[in-house]
């Protein structure tokens, strides 16, 4: 049994051998390699302008809001497109279907409208 | 493929034999580095037109090796001023020049770049070499395409003859260090 288990160790050896060459040469190479790094050579390339405050900098969620509820509504005319084609076939059981859905969405604004998820200031 | 246009650049002196061929590294890399010059316009005025002329399908900058353009620093070897350099502009073209990565080359095209031009003015420097190193001047105002890709080819002559260790010798340290650049 003992000398099973033995048998398997070239195949750790390879592998050691394998991921330590990778990770040897990845380092190697940048101890080896020329290299010229200053303050100003690392700073962000902004076209040659400095750069003024963070770019991880928090900003209005109102922005999010407004477009996603944008996107919402816009995805509601949508599909009003398809009914006003065919609004003669489907008939009153369209404009059934049609008010039901336009009901919920409009559910849905008035939510939003007392949530004042609209409201800028 | 006998109508083919395509010229290929000739392998370097070096002895060859069967199946091998020996040469200096410094000839391959130049070698390598001149057919390979990725430029960064840098088109401030009417230079830049005529760079755009150069660029395109007529003059076609790309036979040269240089077919993509970089608009930024860390992937270009050969920054391109074209136009008058104000003096407020200075530290930008500087920076922009100092983010380069390594090799790097300048030409300055036109007489603008090179001189300060027509401008002899409080307002325009009077040359990048002020404050860049410049490898290769291209006279003109503005300078016909013709002419600057007679830069490109001179600075083609320049790469192609440059020791790999000219980047790490103190006189290049020296050189940066002139123009207050680490």
């Amino acid at each position: 049994m003992q000398s099973d288990q033995l048998d398997y160790f070239p195949i750790l050896m390879q592998l050691v051998l394998a991921v330590g060459f990778v990770v040897a040469t990845i380092i190697g190479s940048s101890f080896l390699g020329p290299k010229r790094s200053s303050k100003n050579k690392d700073k962000n390339f902004e076209c040659g302008i400095e750069s003024v405050g963070n770019a991880r900098m928090p900003f209005s969620v109102k922005y999010f809001l407004v477009a996603i509820l944008f996107v919402l509504f816009d995805v509601e005319v949508i599909f009003m497109y398809p009914w006003a084609v065919n609004f003669r076939e489907m008939g009153w059981m369209g404009l059934a279907k049609m008010g039901i859905f336009m009901f919920l969405l409009v559910v849905g604004f008035f939510y939003v409208m007392k949530k004042k998820g609209l409201e800028w200031e | 493929m006998s109508d083919s246009k395509v010229n290929i650049v000739d392998a370097p002196e070096g002895i060859a034999g069967e199946g091998f061929f020996a040469t200096k590294l410094s000839d391959v890399v130049g070698m390598a580095r001149a057919n390979s010059l990725w430029p960064l316009p840098f088109a401030t005025s009417c230079c830049g037109i005529e760079f755009m002329a150069t660029m395109a399908s007529h003059y076609d900058v790309a036979r040269f090796g240089s077919e993509r353009m970089s608009f930024s620093p860390r992937q270009a070897d050969m920054l391109l001023v074209m136009g008058t350099i104000a003096k407020k502009m200075a530290p930008i073209l500087r920076q922009v020049y100092e983010q380069m990565a390594e090799p790097r080359w300048v030409i300055a095209v036109g007489a603008c770049a090179s001189s300060g031009g027509i401008f002899d003015t409080y307002s325009v420097l009077q040359g990048i070499d002020k404050v860049i190193p410049v490898d290769v001047y291209v006279p003109g105002c503005p300078p016909r395409p013709e002419q600057i890709l007679d830069g490109i080819m001179r600075l083609q002559d320049l790469v192609r003859s440059e020791s790999v260790r000219r980047r790490s010798s103190p006189e290049y340290t020296e050189l940066l260090a002139s123009y207050n650049i680490k």
